[in-house]
């Protein structure tokens, strides 16, 4: 199963290789990983997406739980919680397609954030799934470039994850 | 007072009351040895090679309960000691190792003796330092150590570019010690030691199974108490040979996958386990559906959360300290009205006696050739069974952990989780540091001695009286046992062609050597060893049978109850 696993971390240098050498060491799967300080400086928080069955998720929250500088883990897909992912995409817009790129990019509800005479940037937020649906939609042969940041997380109502 | 960071290292470990630092010196870290040079509060042992270093580093802490040190330069002096931090890591042993590292500038530039120390290191410490400013140097080494003997103990590395050990600051030792991220669980759960209390009380056939994190917390004397109270069986890891007295009664051998047949049968066959310290690794379980097809309840006591239900899954899981956890289990007993079944427990033990009465460990005696196993029995006699027991890897490591009976902790020092061939006689080095009046031995073969042979020179400068049994088979013994089982006989490489002459290499460094063949002539020589030799070092190269073989024993991928035992041959 998909779990979405959510990490307080000490903000120092190695601390991520810490993590990553972890799920490589151990044979985990890492989906996505991504990484930045939090509103106080001294912690970073990351979000792991990784899928396995719940012995193996139990085994890598202990085993986060376990470096020294993780704070607190939590698994935010156990409970209620919302997740996001941003990803850009730079698409082929000429002729009839720049009009429908357009239409579909206001379907999503993506913006357009860079215009060239042959090109658009399209800036999407969503869940995995919207994200993917948007990529079908374009389709392949018109998709110049993509990059998207991975999964973050946040639980719903009180489930507060902080020191 | 403003110090040099070499004098903030020295310092620190002062402050730490270290007796002893294990090393070789080189480069990066010249400042550091040069601060050394002018103290004498520590004593500084130089190795021969940096894998020998934290190997005895990591046997003064297995023999003495006090965090082992070791000092190696930058580059090759850390990747020769790797192999010396991952088999302390892997047997959770305490260690602060400080290594040079090329100046802060010349980091990452591919300069002479660099390497990525904290990324080379990193997957086996249990944490590591790349301290980049002379103020944080005191502060990390205090984290080192802290974190080395907290908690679920392990080598902390601490890596000191050059420069650092240079720059100057106010030098203050800080008192103690906090950090957000890491507070380790010391006290049990109450209400799960009571669930756990109940269970253990309502069992018809108990076994206690007992690894390294009894010997690591110190808990022999708490774990013999409240065992002799409950009156049922108990085995030992290879981790945990010591944590009970291997002489009493209720001891029923070492378990796994050459463990003995009452020890692995009482182990499949239980229907209640408390397992302390011990982490159910492949060695000791075996096959882990096998072990699951029989109904039992399990307790595991452990101060590391991610050694409880890893490879079995638990009832009751308790984290906590070994010693802290069985003090409240031991109170929790005594006040407790409810007693042991003490029918079903006889039932039990008959059953147990009848499986020790195949007396698994009964070998083929020989006039001709020495039985390896003969050589521990006599080293166990001669010894009185008190000494400080160093071993190498395979088939003689088997033997003295079978043959030798450990009633105190902390004197059997063997490489249990990486298997780490080479590390007897470094180990016994350490051993001897810690306990300069003990008897230490070094039990080991023929290939793994000669992997660390060079520390005979290190134990000629500090007039080391270790006594080495090597089990001269003239085989990788271990590797020609499965060659022969699995392998269709065929010995690939495991026979050890061109071996030394080992009275001669003895003597070369300076000690005494002898050749023994006869089987007449063990318990002669070694009277003669540990007597009239008592005070120098003694390499006694036994000339043992070829084709002895390690029984009772597991096969690959097999349950615990399906033993290969001698008699089945």
């Amino acid at each position: 199963m998909r779990h979405i696993i959510s990490i307080l971390l000490e903000n120092e240098a190695g601390a991520l290789s810490r993590v990553s050498g972890l799920f490589s060491a151990r044979a985990y799967n890492i989906e996505s990983l991504t990484v930045a300080p939090t509103e106080d400086s001294s912690l970073s928080r990351m979000t792991i997406v990784s899928v396995g069955s719940d012995d193996v998720i139990e085994q890598i929250t202990k085993q986060l739980n376990k470096l020294i500088e993780v704070v607190k883990v939590v698994d935010l897909s156990e409970a209620a919680h919302v997740e996001r992912e941003l990803m850009l995409v730079k698409v082929r817009a000429t002729g009839k397609e720049r009009e429908e790129m357009k239409r579909i990019a206001d379907i999503f509800r993506g913006r357009i954030i860079d215009v060239t005479e042959s090109t658009y940037v399209i800036e999407l937020t969503g869940n995995n799934s919207k994200l993917d649906a948007f990529l079908e939609t374009i389709g392949k042969a018109l998709i110049l470039e993509t990059v998207r940041t991975g999964v973050c997380g946040i639980g719903r109502g009180d489930r507060i994850l902080k020191v | 007072m403003v110090l040099t960071g070499a004098e903030i290292v020295i310092r620190c470990l002062q402050e730490e009351k270290v007796e002893f630092v294990f090393g070789y010196p080189g480069g990066s870290v010249l400042y550091i040895y040069d601060a050394m040079f002018k103290q004498d509060q520590f004593k500084h042992i130089l190795v021969r090679h940096e894998q020998a270093a934290v190997h005895a580093a990591d046997a003064y802490s297995r023999s003495s309960q006090r965090v082992g040190v070791a000092m190696v330069t930058s580059g090759p002096g850390v990747t020769n000691a790797v192999t010396g931090i991952a088999t302390a890591y892997m047997d959770s042993i305490p260690l602060v190792v400080i290594t040079g590292q090329v100046p802060t500038a010349y980091i990452g530039q591919d300069a002479f003796q660099e390497c990525d120390t904290v990324g080379i290191t990193r997957p086996c410490v249990k944490h590591n330092f790349l301290v980049k400013d002379v103020k944080d140097l005191a502060i990390t080494i205090k984290k080192a150590f802290f974190l080395a003997k907290s908690g679920r103990p392990g080598p902390v590395l601490v890596d000191i570019p050059k420069d650092i050990s240079n720059h100057k600051y106010e030098f203050e030792y800080p008192k103690s010690v906090s950090m957000r991220s890491y507070n380790p669980v010391i006290k049990g759960h109450t209400g799960q030691i009571k669930k756990a209390l109940q269970l253990l009380l309502d069992a018809k056939r108990p076994m206690v199974y007992t690894g390294g994190g009894v010997i690591l917390s110190d808990a022999a004397g708490k774990l013999t108490k409240l065992v002799k109270a409950l009156g049922f069986p108990i085995t030992n890891t290879l981790m945990g040979l010591g944590g009970y007295p291997a002489t009493d009664k209720q001891f029923v051998g070492m378990l796994g996958l050459h463990g003995t047949y009452e020890a692995n049968m009482a182990m499949q066959n239980c229907d209640v386990l408390l397992a302390i310290g011990a982490r159910f690794d492949d060695r000791v379980i075996g096959n882990t559906a096998h072990f699951n097809e029989v109904q039992r309840k399990i307790i595991h006591i452990d101060i590391d959360p991610s050694s409880i239900s890893k490879r079995v899954k638990v009832d009751v899981p308790i984290v906590g300290n070994v010693a802290d956890v069985l003090d409240d289990l031991q109170k929790q007993l005594d006040a407790a009205e409810a007693k042991s079944d003490a029918k079903a427990l006889a039932a039990w033990w008959t059953q147990i006696e009848a499986w020790r009465a195949r007396n698994c460990l009964k070998y083929k005696p020989n006039s001709k050739v020495i039985m390896p196993q003969l050589v521990i029995e006599k080293l166990y006699q001669v010894t009185g069974g008190d000494a400080i027991i160093t071993s190498d890897v395979g088939q003689h490591q088997m033997w003295a952990a079978q043959y030798y009976k450990f009633d105190k902790p902390r004197r059997w020092i063997n490489s249990g989780g990486l298997g780490t061939m080479g590390f007897g006689l470094p180990a016994a080095m350490g051993a001897h540091f810690a306990n300069p009046k003990a008897t230490v031995a070094c039990v080991t073969g023929e290939a793994s001695i000669q992997m660390c042979i060079q520390e005979l020179s290190t134990c000629k400068q500090y007039r080391l009286p270790i006594k080495i049994i090597n089990l001269n088979n003239r085989y990788l013994g271990m590797v020609r046992q499965w060659q022969e089982m699995f392998h269709g006989n065929r010995y690939a490489e495991s026979y050890v062609d061109a071996l030394p002459d080992f009275v001669k290499l003895a003597e070369a460094y300076g000690h005494v050597g002898m050749h023994i063949t006869k089987p007449q002539d063990v318990e002669s020589a070694m009277q003669q060893a540990f007597t009239t030799h008592k005070n120098e070092l003694v390499f006694m190269d036994f000339i043992t049978d070829q084709t002895a073989n390690v029984f009772p024993m597991i096969a690959a991928g097999k349950g615990l109850s399906e033993m290969i035992l001698a008699e089945d041959l």
